[in-house]
């Protein structure tokens, strides 16, 4: 994307500001909030697999973990939210960090499966463990306090997760700017290569694996004070595939992209409810489509047809 | 359905945060009636019934000119068995489409999920989903009409008990269903002394569950055999018993009461005994039962229209949607607070799921012997006495 | 002894089923590399297909071979409509194709075919063989010999005949399959369909033991994929053997220690493997191309 980095921030923190004027009622406030949560784990999903080239099926399995570790240790141990807050996300990147290494070095399908059985381990562990998570019926969540202020309606969290997403799309504007995240994309282009290059490869694809896991697990535990209920189906396959599909159809390696692929892909079962029945197979044939019309995704692919269009005229 | 589809057509517009979209006035236009149910998903076999009832009956009130003269309008949202979603969509149907009632939450987790909501909002919430904690304690706009997991737990260890069987292996599913039927039966096993001597489970799509079963077959202490599950799995389990040649009583919980279950396990299935709402009995009831009436009319209604075999959780809905029509009849109006009174109030009404006597204390109304235990006999089902 | 006889017939039962399931993603893996996530829903198709068949007054001899039929024509369909308009696609991007596809098959059967569980009778009644002090059924032995017979007759498809060598030599390098004059388009039509095929007709063997249902083919696709990676990807005799191995690990595990984390089993297993094998236990080892 040629936009001026301050623009485009600045057109984000417009859009914030303004939203919540103009939405009718707290429903569209909550779809809001929902869009920004998805949208920072999709910014820091697509660090790890737009820019750097290294697929994860297995990225709810984090989300679970921030969500639990902020529901078990707010309401049976009485912990602080902020400290289970941070307690989830040590959680989190000890347990990437613990796996990184292994995992990273395999290529293609074979890190998808490891990633997704990753996902899918954690979240049999978060079914199972009835006596500490609830199974699947779930488990309330308190709401989260800061320094004797609660944070509860609709108004209050979506300041916060706007708040969050300014941050985390600013962090991510200047990572792939930086020295560090050239290096991410050029193990995208070739690891071979990069690491000739000198580049330390494995230590760089472990930081970002264990950066997205930290950025996931935080907004698992905001997901579960937001909810103020949290279930295993935070933490499953399907989610974990919904995540990556945000990154995909928004654009691969285009952080505009991953805020665009959220904002979509959490309205469409809003506009596909009420189908009958039909919605599993409109958004199967949506994926299906973008996917072979638009192979990099809608921000990446749109760019590009418009820089060709430019070149034609000029 | 026009109306629903109509109202989706416009969360279509309105979803790219086109302002445009104004709730439905009130006044006197129809009534709204919400529902979130697990249409599609693991936990379909809810919701797929359920919805089907509510159109059903729905429908029918319509066609005899409404209720209090004022036209029925269901809005439903399919949640997939995602507790975060029934929360969004709960918000949907409270903040956008404000209605007057808020039937379902097919699962426990979605229905907990949606009771702060509810809460906050002052909605009567009539919940189809079987955990304890949903009335327990009891909560102020929160109603269920399903028996609980622990009550059809019950009435298998009483059975169980007057037969002499104390040392029980429990085999549960590893789905929400099953997980939370394994909890139930360990907490109440002791209360009718029974021991669960071994405590084994399958996973829902298994293609084979004789190891399992071969373990239990083989531990001489074990006396009979639970099996909490749903769907295709406790017909896999019950064939697969019938293969090893274990001869210990078979119990099933009302997970399997259904026509699809004879059909699936065939011959393995008899003599099986399971817990139901007399759903599946119609016929065999006595003539002087209460609930003859009430569960043969729902059974010939539904079946007419789906052409499908009845099943428990459609029967719940049933008693959820009349029990709200009742209330809204005594209370004379639609008022939400008065409606909720009147559901409170409900005494001696006759229910799929059994005689409902609500009070302030008890938010679900019935006891353990609303579950009747059946036996699976020449390939039907019996009343076992 | 009789217990572990009978842990291995249920070992053996499930892992025939995964074999299948594995089968199919090799075939396909190796034609394209493409993991093709809607495999599991093949394998639904084809018992839905049969069980809706036989409800319909269709005999089973017959109703199994349609079944299979309809299966293979939904593949080449899935080929054509969704995996070819792709072309070179990166991993990411087919896999979300592949996902979307699912998503397809099992929202059109669940509006047309409905959400219950439909029975299957068995294809040689239900009265159980003793051997060795455990039992077995007969559909699980009609299974067995089934897997047995496709392996060999795939084993006999890509060693002697020429459409199995344009496919296999596909698989080795695309581009010089094409020089030398192998219809690759062609080749990635048939290995859809094949895979297809294959399985359906795990779904048809499967479905009088479980019944089948519109959501049955995610937990089937799933194993199938980790029985394939498991065996390493692209190679059949791999995904045989993963598929077994899944099979008897499960069905041991449940037998000798617990059941209460068996579903979680095979995905640490994968794991275990790939730490120390990244290629799988028969996977060829590749080098990245600078």
């Amino acid at each position: 994307m040629a936009l001026p980095r301050s623009f485009g921030l600045g057109a984000l923190l417009v859009v914030l500001a303004v939203l919540p004027a103009i939405l009718p009622n707290d429903f569209y406030l909550d779809v809001a909030i929902r869009m920004a949560i998805n949208a920072v784990v999709v910014i820091g999903l697509n660090l790890l697999i737009g820019y750097t080239g290294q697929i994860s099926l297995g990225h709810a399995g984090f989300l679970g973990i921030g969500a639990y570790a902020s529901a078990i240790l707010t309401a049976n141990y009485g912990w602080p939210s902020a400290a289970a807050m941070l307690a989830g996300a040590i959680g989190s990147g000890g347990l990437a960090l613990l796996v990184a290494r292994p995992i990273l070095r395999l290529k293609g399908h074979y890190l998808a499966m490891a990633t997704l059985g990753l996902g899918i381990i954690i979240s049999i562990v978060l079914v199972n463990e009835v006596a500490l998570t609830g199974g699947p019926d779930g488990m309330s969540v308190p709401n989260f306090s800061l320094f004797g202020f609660e944070i509860a309606s609709e108004q209050a969290w979506y300041w916060v997760v706007a708040v969050l997403l300014l941050g985390t799309t600013w962090l991510a504007l200047n990572l792939i700017d930086s020295p560090a995240g050239r290096a991410l994309q050029a193990i995208h282009g070739s690891e071979i290569a990069a690491r000739v290059a000198g580049i330390d490869t494995t230590a760089a694809k472990v930081r970002i694996f264990v950066l997205s896991a930290v950025l996931t697990s935080i907004m698992g535990s905001v997901t579960a004070h937001y909810l103020a209920f949290v279930t295993p189906t935070l933490s499953d396959f399907f989610h974990s595939i919904a995540l990556v599909t945000m990154v995909v159809i928004g654009g691969m390696a285009s952080i505009y992209g991953s805020l665009l692929g959220a904002v979509l892909l959490t309205a469409l079962p809003q506009v596909l409810a009420g189908l009958e029945g039909g919605e599993t197979v409109v958004f199967g044939l949506i994926l299906i489509v973008t996917m072979i019309f638009l192979p990099r995704g809608l921000v990446p692919s749109l760019a590009l047809r418009r820089l060709a269009l430019r070149r034609r005229r000029a | 359905m026009s109306i629903t589809r109509r109202n989706s057509l416009g969360a279509a517009l309105a979803a790219g945060f086109a302002v445009a979209m104004a709730g439905p006035a009130a006044a006197q236009g129809p009534v709204r009636i919400g529902a979130v149910l697990s249409v599609t998903g693991p936990a379909s076999f809810l919701g797929d019934p359920e919805l089907k009832t509510l159109q059903l009956y729905i429908d029918q009130v319509n066609a005899q000119g409404g209720l209090l003269g004022r036209k029925l309008v269901l809005v439903h949202y399919d949640d997939g068995g995602e507790a975060g979603k029934a929360n969004g969509f709960t918000k949907r149907l409270l903040d956008n489409d404000h209605v007057d009632v808020i039937i379902g939450g097919s699962t426990t987790g979605s229905t907990m999920a949606m009771i702060p909501l509810v809460d906050r909002a002052q909605v009567p919430f009539i919940s189809l989903a079987g955990g304890v904690e949903i009335v327990e304690p009891v909560k102020k706009w929160v109603f269920k009409t399903p028996y609980t997991d622990r009550m059809a737990a019950e009435r298998v260890f009483a059975d169980m008990k007057q037969r002499g069987l104390t040392k029980v292996a429990l085999l549960s599913e590893t789905s929400g269903f099953g997980i939370s039927g394994r909890k139930q039966s360990k907490l109440v096993a002791a209360k009718y002394g029974i021991t669960l001597v071994a405590d084994e489970t399958y996973g829902p799509k298994d293609t084979d569950v004789t190891a399992q079963l071969t373990k239990i077959k083989s531990n001489p202490a074990v006396q009979a055999l639970f099996v909490f599950g749903f769907g295709q799995g406790p017909a896999l389990v019950t064939k697969n018993y019938a293969q090893l040649g274990m001869k210990m009583p078979l119990y099933q919980s009302h997970g399997v009461a259904s026509e699809g279950f004879i059909k699936l396990a065939g011959a393995a299935a008899e003599g099986v005994r399971l817990p139901s709402a007399p759903l599946l009995i119609a016929d065999k009831l006595p003539a002087g039962d209460p609930q003859k009436k009430v569960v043969e009319d729902y059974v010939t209604a539904y079946t007419t229209k789906y052409h499908e075999p009845v099943s428990g959780f459609g029967g719940d809905t049933y008693t959820a949607f009349e029990i709200w029509v009742d209330a809204v009849k005594r209370a004379g109006s639609f008022d939400k607070a008065k409606v909720r009174d009147a559901i409170e109030q409900t005494k001696g009404f006759v229910g799929i799921s059994g005689i409902v006597n609500m009070s302030p204390t008890d938010h679900m109304g019935l006891d353990v012997s609303a579950a009747r235990l059946l036996e699976i006999h020449n390939g039907t089902w019996t009343l076992v006495k | 002894m009789s217990e572990f006889v009978q842990f291995m017939f249920s070992g053996v039962t499930s892992g025939a089923i995964y074999a299948l399931a594995a089968l199919g993603f090799a075939l396909i893996y190796n034609a394209s590399n493409v993991i093709n996530f809607a495999q599991g829903e093949f394998i639904m198709l084809g018992g839905m297909a049969a069980a809706f068949f036989n409800a319909h007054g269709v005999p089973l001899m017959l109703a199994v071979p349609l079944a299979i039929a309809v299966t293979a024509i939904a593949g080449l369909l899935v080929e054509k409509l969704a995996i070819e308009p792709a072309k070179n696609a990166d991993v990411t991007t087919l896999i979300i194709i592949t996902i979307g596809v699912s998503l397809v098959m099992r929202g059109l059967v669940q509006i047309f075919l409905g959400k219950n569980t439909r029975p299957l009778p068995s294809f040689s009644g239900d009265a159980p063989f003793s051997a060795l002090g455990a039992t077995i059924l007969p559909q699980s032995l009609w299974i067995l010999a089934t897997t047995l017979a496709t392996v060999a007759a795939l084993a006999w498809y890509f060693g002697r005949t020429r459409a199995g060598k344009a496919m296999l030599a596909t698989s080795y390098n695309r581009l010089a399959a094409q020089l030398v004059g192998v219809n690759t388009r062609a080749v990635l039509l048939a290995s859809f369909g094949l895979a297809a095929a294959l399985g359906a007709l795990g779904g048809v063997l499967v479905a009088p033991i479980t019944g089948a249902s519109y959501d049955s083919g995610i937990m089937l696709g799933m194993k199938g994929f980790v029985a394939a990676t498991l065996g390493g990807l692209g190679s059949g005799m791999g995904a045989v053997a993963g598929g077994l191995l899944l099979g008897i690990v499960e069905a041991m595990t449940a037998g000798y220690l617990s059941s209460s984390y068996k579903d979680a089993l095979p995905f640490v297993l994968i794991l275990l493997v790939l730490f120390f094998l990244p290629n799988g236990l028969f996977g060829a080892k590749t080098t990245e191309r600078v």
